[in-house]
């Protein structure tokens, strides 16, 4: 048994036989115990809410709207049938001009068209998730390496390293500025890396922030652009969640604004990945772009599309959507406002139980500072933590080690994923939580006294109790979504 | 230091390759009936456009699947938001039973041994990045689809060594072959980590035999290697001796749940059987749990767009329909393919008998200027430049023996493919009379040569002939 279990292994390569899919991590064990348990306002009202899944489900109904009063938008309507045929049998790797020329103009638009895209050097891919990849596979070969500011998306680890061999060195941000992006990080990380003898190909940042729903300054970013200049090495820059910025305050920086205005950048080394999964709230239908200023990558990136184009279905929908300049007008705003008033209402009411987020002007999420409830300021502790939170107050949310937070006791909580009633009975599991379990109630200043006063009744179930169960408990006849 | 990858600087994504070069040529100067009838006709498409028709009318009876709803209700935002890489369970559901109708029911696919991935290019190349590191190798026969070299080595760092097979026995596998195959791959350091096959083959449009498979299982086995099965012409057999999938063989010789079992997987896609390669739909079978596990992750960079899934469950749900658009699909193929090979015979052409594929493996060995693939090259640019038809040379397709060549028939208008034959008539008339006055020229010693190699060839074919063809 045991030798055919091993001849069966060794029948596969090491990446298949391995854990570089990254699915070990605690990011997806949570996804787990809310399958198993999930929450339903009428089914299952005492199950795990989802507050662990970065989607944007804020404006849907806008887009059933257009749908209705735009059926030529589907090749499989009445009115959009004798486009079928000639979109069927498109398969160019180029992807149908209308669908470039509408997402250029949308990625225009939702940087206040401050700049304009170029659709020739659009390109397609399965996803961010599979441009990510395709990214790498261009930039980088097997065993050089990126540089990523920490905290940091946990897919990463997965879609930049697994299939290509690239790795990822972490640019260490922490706590005590705010997790801000620092040049010194940045010089120390990379120093580091070259004393080791591994050789950076680029940097990769996501801006807006992923899981801070934060964005980087102007200045921030110009210090980048010289810092990969200087180095003469890449800058990826994943502006998937351009569109959650909702602050008035100041005005999200692309950095295709940055290197619009920088003459002496050399444009060869800036990529940007961008898809529709976030901004539009389409993860399902795996729209992802490259765009890049390096020609040939836009080609190298082309000809990898092949691995994951577009269904060409989806690209005429999306055409046909995004040249709507009426529509994704009215939608960038709604979308714009409404996340604010979730962000809102959210921070608002966790402020009230003392709970504290970092300042934060975009993304689906928060990110929350939960390190004054540790028994100590280790990973250990947060798990336990995470287990009572998912266990006691039912709430799935994404412990900061798995974004490879160098301090202890954040946690990613979204809030766009859901209706306004599931996320009042969201915050109303965390204010009875807080009040049950700690003694004083402090108002949102003062975090002082908590460890003292600490009390937190902690589960004895272990983390396993928590793994996957076989089964998945549908709510619609699909399944629920995984990432 | 390099600014860019390997992968990236390198040309290993064959796009290079004749069989691309083709394309653009046809891109620059494109056949229309009214606006270009002097442009250059499309025959290096193995596109099945012959049965949209069924499709649309299909799609006109079923407003639901069109408009995101189910039952009238609007299912948008489910859908929208679906990117679970298990796929959507009533399209896979369908897909296995499609899969199942083509096959003639005679083997069932279980729906949580399917893998979903954007179009059988990827099917292809995860299967690689699941089953060899890089610098191993996977044997296929030649001729074999150019897209390989890039879906199969390019970014996975696998090689390819090809199982030579030749028009001496209707290019058919032999075992000669796959061991003079596998002495190859040793010359070269090469670990062979299995044998992938097209079945029906594309470029030849055969089935495989029983014979041949029933080769591979064999070989397969006592090698301890894997089989991928790419089985994306099932669907286009059109007549007999009819389709046999691998998994009807492995049924056959009882090999369900022993270790054979679990090395043998088939790659599938509805680009060719429905003629929708523009929605990017493959799947990766595989009776292996490890390789399914391995698979369904490795889809996240490339997961069948959930619109695209939704309307095909319900397309393929449809049984009615289903069982109708395969018989009448076959029957327009085979109408099609009668009229490509008559119109080759009125020009003195001959191409290898075939029962499936949208294409005929044409055989025009007699109007090269010699046995070369210089000369091949020379005919090729003269096809697609003078007679203004983009057909696929068989060099393109790794094929050891120069002057066949690849044909479409099934991606455009009876009218065009008749045009398409009246030019390569008209092309052969001019060259023969040439070649004929060039052959008189000829020294006598050269014919002799001539016809003791193939002498020489004859015997040696004798010697180690297995197939039934």
């Amino acid at each position: 048994m045991a030798f055919a279990l091993s001849n069966q292994e060794q029948l596969l390569s090491k990446i298949a036989a391995g854990n570089g899919h990254g699915e070990d991590s605690p990011y997806f064990d949570g996804w787990k115990a809310f399958e198993s348990d999930p929450y339903h306002p009428t089914k299952n009202p005492n199950g795990v809410i989802q507050m662990g899944l970065a989607e944007n489900l804020l404006c849907h109904e806008l887009v059933e709207d257009w749908l209705m009063n735009n059926p030529k938008a589907s090749i499989c309507s009445a009115e959009g049938l004798n486009e079928f045929k000639g979109i069927a049998n498109f398969q160019d790797y180029h992807g149908l001009p209308e669908f470039r020329n509408a997402v250029a103009k949308f990625m225009g638009k939702v940087r206040g068209n401050r700049v304009t895209f170029d659709p020739d050097r659009i390109v397609m891919s399965g996803g961010a998730t599979g441009a990510h990849e395709t990214v790498a596979f261009c930039l980088a070969d097997p065993g050089d390496a990126f540089l990523v500011p920490t905290p940091y998306y946990p897919g990463f680890d997965r879609d930049l390293r697994w299939r290509t061999g690239v790795q990822l060195v972490p640019v260490v941000c922490d706590s005590s500025n705010d997790f801000k992006v620092t040049m010194e990080a940045l010089e120390a990380a990379y120093e580091k890396a070259q004393e080791s003898n591994i050789r950076i190909k680029g940097v990769l940042i996501t801006n807006p922030s992923n899981p801070l729903g934060t964005f980087l300054d102007r200045e921030t970013l110009k210090d980048i652009v010289s810092f990969i200049n200087e180095k003469n090495i890449h800058l990826v820059c994943d502006e998937i969640y351009a569109a959650t910025v909702f602050t008035k305050e100041s005005s999200f920086v692309s950095i295709a604004e940055i290197i619009d205005q920088d003459i002496a950048c050399n444009r060869n080394l800036i990529h940007i990945v961008y898809s529709l999964s976030k901004d539009m709230g389409f993860p399902g239908f795996r729209v992802g772009i490259i765009y890049s200023y390096n020609d040939q990558v836009v080609s190298c990136a082309r000809k990898m599309s092949s691995f994951g184009l577009v269904s060409s279905q989806t690209q005429h929908l999306i055409a046909t959507m995004l040249s709507d300049d009426q529509f994704v007008e009215k939608f960038i705003a709604e979308s714009a406002k409404r996340i604010a008033e979730r962000h809102k209402a959210f921070t608002w009411g966790l402020s009230q139980v003392g709970i504290g987020c970092l300042k934060s002007n975009a993304g689906l999420f928060l990110w929350m500072d939960l390190h004054h409830l540790l028994k100590e300021q280790t990973y250990e502790a947060e798990m336990a933590l995470w287990q009572v939170i998912i266990n006691e107050v039912k709430l799935n949310v994404s412990p900061g080690s798995s974004f490879h937070c160098p301090n202890p006791g954040w946690f990613r909580v979204c809030f766009a994923n859901m209706d306004d009633r599931t996320m009042e009975i969201a915050l109303s599991r965390i204010t009875s939580f807080m009040l049950k379990n700690v003694e004083a109630k402090v108002p949102n200043k003062k975090k002082l006294c908590w460890q003292r006063s600490l009390r937190l009744s902690m589960s004895s179930r272990r983390m396993d109790d928590f793994m996957a169960s076989p089964c998945m408990s549908p709510q619609s006849p699909l399944v629920q979504a995984r990432t | 230091m390099g600014l860019l990858s390997g992968k990236a600087t390198c040309n290993t994504h064959g796009q290079d390759s004749s069989y691309f070069l083709g394309w653009q040529e046809y891109e620059k100067n494109p056949y229309d009936e009214v606006q270009n009838p002097t442009g250059i006709i499309q025959m290096g498409l193995a596109e099945n456009q012959l049965s949209f028709d069924l499709l649309e009318s299909w799609l006109a009876r079923n407003p639901d699947a069109a408009g995101f709803k189910r039952d009238g209700q609007s299912i948008f935002r489910e859908l929208a938001l679906f990117q679970d890489y298990h796929g959507l369970p009533a399209f896979k559901k369908a897909l296995v039973e499609f899969m199942s109708e083509i096959r003639g029911n005679k083997v069932t696919f279980d729906t949580s041994k399917i893998v979903l991935t954007a179009g059988a290019t990827s099917a292809n190349e995860t299967l690689m990045f699941c089953l060899a590191e890089p610098g191993e190798a996977f044997l296929l026969p030649t001729p074999y689809y150019p897209g390989f070299d890039r879906d199969l080595k390019w970014r996975t760092g696998v090689e390819i060594v090809p199982i030579q097979c030749t028009s001496l026995n209707g290019f058919q596998i032999t075992e000669t072959a796959i061991e003079e195959a596998y002495q190859l791959a040793q010359k070269r350091h090469l670990k062979v980590k299995g044998v992938l096959v097209t079945n029906p083959s594309n470029p030849l449009g055969t089935t495989m035999s029983r014979n041949e498979l029933n080769l591979l299982v064999n070989i397969i086995t006592e090698k301890n290697i894997h089989l991928i099965s790419d089985e994306i012409y099932s669907g286009t057999v059109f007549s007999s001796p009819g389709f046999v999938s691998i998994m009807e063989i492995l049924k056959d010789r009882n090999c369900e749940n022993t270790q054979v079992w679990n090395r043998v997987h088939i790659v599938y896609s509805l680009s060719k059987d429905l003629g929708l390669p523009g929605f990017r739909v493959g799947a990766i079978y595989s009776n292996d749990d490890m390789v399914v596990a391995a698979a369904t992750k490795m889809s996240s960079f490339g997961l069948v767009s959930s619109q695209t899934q939704y309307l095909l469950s319900a397309l393929l749900s449809d049984k009615k329909f289903t069982q109708n658009y395969i018989s009448e699909n076959k029957k327009r193929l085979k109408q099609r393919h009668r009229k490509l090979v008559s119109g080759l015979e009125k020009a003195g052409i001959s191409c290898l008998k075939s029962n499936a594929g949208l294409f005929c493996w044409v055989d025009m060995r007699h109007l090269l200027r010699s046995n070369t693939f210089e000369a091949e090259m020379e005919l090729w640019k003269k096809i697609v430049y003078d007679v203004k038809l983009n057909i696929s040379p068989g060099s393109s397709c790794h094929c050891t023996e120069p002057g066949w060549f690849r044909v479409c028939f099934a991606n455009m208008s009876e009218d065009t493919l008749k045009l398409s034959m009246q030019r390569l008539k008209a092309f052969v008339d001019s060259i023969t009379t040439t070649l004929h006055n060039q052959s008189n020229h000829q020294s006598i010693k050269n014919s002799r040569r001539r016809s003791l190699t193939k002498w020489v060839f004859r015997l040696s074919f004798d010697d180690r002939v297995t197939g039934e063809r």
